[in-house]
């Protein structure tokens, strides 16, 4: 099996820049890749399908609960906060307790797709949140950053289901594909990869390379049509 | 700041900096890449301003070239810049010397220089290498004297 086909588990550690060979600058995102630890494997047995289950980020027995617990202890393994199940094509050839090789998973890889919570921005007014219009600072305007009419009048007497209005905005899950790998040093599990991702230092971050195949419905009814 | 990034900076940092300040007339010499060839250019003006801190350390120069103003800003520890050097050091009060900006003529870049500072490094240098050559010749005199005496 493809270490590829799986994901890390990862924290941003900050961002700073670097020069490239030719003494150009380059923004990169400073990431630390957890342990990631084979929990689970599931079987087309057992469970109907089958999927490599990794844990990681280390916690205390007290913060999780009976059955979390219990099952870590079956077996036999660490305890971990996060738990993230990844769809293989094949029975995994790992065993309960094997670390991904992430040195493995990072050979060759130029681009991968990161996951993670985005900056929360608490509520926000219609132009920050949807990119509108403002209107005049002076001359006796009362509509400085206002939304502006929410619809027609008599007909439809209602305001459209839909329309933007101000919103909580972000601290939301987002996906950022393609992101170009820099670097990764397999000792310290430092990966260096370019511009922005998701979320503050500290954030958890999961990665998955980019191409690799997923594992979801669409793609295996695309492939049971092409089988067929 | 995060140990990892500390690190991973670190590494970026040239290991002697070259030594600008705020004041200073230098000619800075970039490389430039043409195809395979490489090739030197220079910029010669008075450093402005100092920027930044660690990788991101920058310094702002200012030339006036035909009668217009031209600033550029350089990455101290830009594998890019080649050599930088220091052609007269000028005494300034202020950190930034924005309001050179506003002047026109030989005002614009006109500073008071500080002999002092140019002297003061070299009369530095000259007061290291007394100390060394002081340092040397205790050494060297007995030798002398015990040749001499040999003799």
């Amino acid at each position: 099996m493809d270490q590829k086909e799986l994901g890390l588990l990862a924290t941003k550690e900050g961002m700073t820049q670097i020069f490239d060979e030719n003494g150009f600058v380059i923004p990169v995102t400073v990431i630390k890749i957890a342990e990631n630890v084979v929990t689970d494997i599931k079987t087309a047995d057992r469970d109907g399908y089958t999927s490599v289950q990794i844990g990681a980020f280390e916690t205390k027995e007290k913060l999780l609960n009976k059955p979390e617990i219990g099952k870590f202890k079956k077996n036999g393994t660490k305890l971990f906060k996060k738990l993230i199940e990844f769809r293989t094509e094949e029975a995994a050839d790992m065993a309960i307790g094997d670390e991904v090789n992430t040195e493995e998973f990072f050979k060759d890889l130029e681009k991968v797709n990161i996951t993670g919570v985005s900056v929360g921005k608490g509520f926000q007014g219609f132009v920050k949140a949807h990119n509108g219009h403002i209107g005049r600072r002076s001359h006796g305007s009362k509509s400085k950053r206002q939304i502006g009419s929410l619809g027609a009048g008599t007909t439809p007497s209602r305001v459209l289901p839909g329309k933007r209005m101000p919103t909580m905005l972000g601290n939301e899950v987002v996906t950022i594909e393609k992101v170009k790998v820099v670097s990764y040093d397999a000792e310290k599990r430092v990966l260096l990869v370019r511009g922005p991702v998701p979320g503050k230092a500290g954030a958890e971050l999961k990665i998955k390379a980019f191409g690799a195949k997923a594992w979801n419905h669409k793609n295996k009814r695309k492939l049971a049509l092409e089988a067929a | 700041m995060n140990q990892l990034i500390k690190e991973i900076e670190a590494k970026q940092l040239k290991e002697q900096p070259p030594e600008v300040r705020v004041g200073d007339t230098v000619k800075v010499e970039t490389i430039i890449q043409e195809g395979k060839k490489e090739r030197s250019q220079y910029f010669e003006g008075l450093i402005i301003a100092i920027s930044g801190t660690g990788v991101n350390k920058t310094f702002r120069v200012r030339r006036i070239f035909q009668g217009i103003g031209i600033e550029r800003t350089f990455l101290l520890h830009s594998p890019k810049i080649r050599k930088i050097k220091v052609i007269r050091s000028g005494k300034t009060r202020r950190a930034k010397l924005y309001y050179l900006r506003s002047r026109i003529g030989t005002k614009a870049t006109r500073l008071k220089t500080i002999q002092n500072a140019a002297m003061a490094n070299k009369s530095a240098k000259k007061a290291a290498k007394v100390k060394d050559d002081a340092k040397a010749k205790p050494e060297a005199t007995p030798n002398t004297e015990a040749e001499k005496a040999a003799e």
